[in-house]
């Protein structure tokens, strides 16, 4: 097990130096930095001044070589728009988009698994057939609309629930969280279901046919010649198996939640680091955008080590050489 | 009283194209202790009797006339909650491929105590403990140290004797083995049909034994049913239908047997194919392929009737059909 995650951090590891590769060749290619910086009226020794002082004379892959070293490090450089450290901006931005993508994966987990299981079993009842009627147009219909659709309801219509923002939040040493509040937790809602209405429609579809698949199989055939009780045969051996394709989906799906929850937080404004991105890019904060990319690679490279071990949790097939080493169990 | 009676059983299948006969009207029973083989050819229907009587047909399959008791009470028209009980406890199946009847995600010990559980009230541990026995009795080596391996770390042999635990573990009544060695090398299968018969003799356990090898049911079988084209051509005694078959197709069948005693040039066959069932010919469904045909066939579909110790379903034995 160890090797298997050593060796798969080693796989990583070029991974995000490709990336990484991207990210640097922002800096270099997109735009100018020297002439940001310098704004309108400058001469051509400060220039040449400004060049040195930010290593652009230097070869090529020297700059490369310092910028992963300085990523490594944490260090993003600073940002042209606000003047302040990258990697502060996106740690004070960080934890509304983490409580905004865990709730809405949450909320499509919770949710979106026994719809599947549901209709899955259930193939033909009125319920079903509604259901998959709601996961197309889950499915369909584009995320903004849905946000927008929510607030013309709710916020406008209504007036239950905040249009825009995260409401109150606690500050708790190093992250703010908006779950302590009441006001957070109401401002929290509708960007959620907005951002986990996809996912949520995803799962279900996804669960509904590996389980029509599952339960065609000879061992929930023989399980039911057994007397074994339907629930068991449904969300024990049946749901289990299910689980390898949808824990693959998922993963990179929650991945893709954190990441691209930009459009749900512009619609909502919600002061997370996809806003900031959206922000950073009005301006050409490259150093901001390269960051968000490494960023996003790293996310991406994790939730693949965590699905891989799950397979391992879930299916006893992948441990075969660990448990031949040790001679059965 | 038989332990299993089959009246007049039809099943269905709709399709776009009207309706499905697959099985029609068959009738037999099986007594309390006794094996019946149930031989015929792929898409006879001897799966599906199986399937019927255990209530696992596959939608839109269904039981479209006849009943089926056991013990004297009808379980063909019972609700899934009350099916459940007597499925496992009451009749037990095995299926013919070891290598997708066991979930593989579960440890064959967990499938097994559940099953247990499920028609025994036993704590976990005499669950665990009588998994233990039962891996043991079906021959599985060191069965306690391999009660918690998955059944990916079982060879296809060890697996159906898996399976085999599997059914019988609550001691059902009855047990239909659907083809139980037809996915299995040759060298295992006589293993495998000698732990059964050998287990579910010392348990008084009753078995259909559906297969397509004669050789199998007359090691195994005290009687035989000889399926075709969704009905029963012949049943009887098995030293009876092996030796002496009545139906023109039972003799066929035999025919298509090599056997050590009689050397022949050439192995009999039966000319055509067994018809498809939405081209079932009227009369005797056999009627174009036998040798014997005369009028009557071709027009009349004959019941079972007497022939000598057996019983066929065949005019040529009509003359003892008045007290039928």
């Amino acid at each position: 097990m160890f090797a298997f995650i050593t060796s798969r951090i080693l796989q990583a590891i070029p991974v995000l130096l490709v990336v990484g590769f991207i990210a640097f060749a922002l800096f270099a290619y997109v735009g100018d930095p020297v002439t940001i910086m310098l704004g309108q009226d400058y001469t051509a020794a400060q220039r040449e001044e400004l060049v040195r002082a930010l290593g652009l004379d230097q070869p090529f892959i020297v700059q490369y070589a310092k910028f992963v070293w300085a990523a490594v490090h944490g260090n993003f450089g600073l940002s042209y728009r606000l003047a302040r450290p990258v990697s502060q901006l996106i740690l004070e931005r960080l934890p509304a988009t983490i409580e905004l993508a865990v709730t809405a994966a949450a909320l499509a987990l919770l949710v979106g698994v026994p719809m599947g299981v549901y209709t899955g079993i259930r193939r033909n009842s009125p319920t079903s057939r509604l259901f998959m009627v709601f996961s197309l147009i889950g499915v369909s219909l584009p995320t903004f609309l849905i946000g927008i659709l929510l607030i013309l309801f709710f916020a406008v219509l209504l007036g239950w629930l905040p249009s825009f923002g995260r409401g109150d939040v606690v500050h708790l040493s190093h992250w703010t969280t908006g779950l302590l509040t009441v006001s957070g937790l109401k401002a929290l809602i509708l960007p959620a279901i907005t951002l986990g209405m996809f996912q949520m429609t995803l799962i279900m579809r996804l669960v509904r046919s590996e389980m029509l698949e599952v339960l065609r199989s000879d061992y929930i055939k023989f399980a039911r010649a057994r007397g074994l009780s339907e629930r068991s045969i449904n969300f024990g051996h049946a749901l289990k198996n299910t689980l390898v394709p949808v824990i693959t989906i998922v993963g990179l799906q929650l991945g893709g939640l954190v990441a691209f929850s930009i459009v749900t937080e512009t619609v909502f404004q919600w002061p997370g680091m996809g806003l900031l991105l959206v922000q950073s890019i009005g301006v050409a904060d490259i150093p901001v955008m390269s960051a968000y990319l490494l960023l996003v690679a790293v996310l991406f490279v994790a939730i693949n080590l965590i699905v891989d071990l799950l397979y391992y949790a879930v299916d006893p097939r992948l441990r075969l050489d660990r448990r031949s080493m040790t001679g059965g169990k | 009283m038989p332990l299993l009676e089959v009246q007049n059983l039809t099943v269905e299948f709709p399709t776009r194209r009207g309706v499905l006969r697959a099985l029609d009207g068959i009738s037999f029973d099986i007594n309390a202790g006794e094996v019946l083989g149930v031989v015929g050819e792929s898409g006879a229907g001897k799966s599906l009797t199986g399937a019927a009587i255990i209530g696992l047909l596959e939608p839109p399959g269904r039981v479209a006339g006849g009943q089926i008791l056991l013990n004297g009470s009808r379980i063909d028209n019972l609700s899934r909650d009350k099916l459940r009980p007597i499925r496992g406890k009451q009749i037990g199946a095995i299926f013919q491929d070891p290598l997708t009847t066991l979930n593989p995600l579960y440890s064959v010990g967990r499938q097994l105590v559940e099953t247990i559980q499920t028609h025994l009230k036993l704590s976990d541990r005499d669950a665990r403990e009588r998994a233990v026995q039962w891996l043991e009795e079906v021959g599985i080596p060191a069965a306690r140290q391999r009660i918690d391996a998955y059944p990916h770390e079982f060879s296809g042999g060890m697996r159906q004797r898996v399976v085999i635990a599997l059914a019988l573990c609550a001691e059902p009544r009855l047990v239909i083995a659907d083809e139980p060695t037809t996915a299995l090398d040759v060298s295992i299968q006589a293993q495998i049909i000698a732990l059964l018969r050998g287990l579910t003799r010392d348990h008084g356990t009753s078995v259909m034994l559906v297969t397509h090898d004669m050789g199998v049911i007359a090691e195994t079988a005290d009687r035989v049913a000889v399926m075709y084209a969704g009905r029963i051509a012949e049943i009887g005694p098995v030293r009876d239908v092996v030796k002496h078959p009545a139906h023109p197709y039972t003799e066929g069948l035999m025919g298509s047997i090599p056997s050590l005693e009689h050397r022949v040039e050439r192995l009999r066959q039966i000319d055509g194919a067994m018809p498809r069932l939405t081209a079932i010919p009227r009369g005797c469904a056999f009627n174009p392929r036998c040798p014997k045909v005369f009028d009557r066939c071709r027009n009349d579909r004959p019941e079972l009737m007497e022939a000598g110790v057996t019983r066929a379903a065949c005019w040529l034995y009509a003359r003892g059909a008045a007290h039928v």
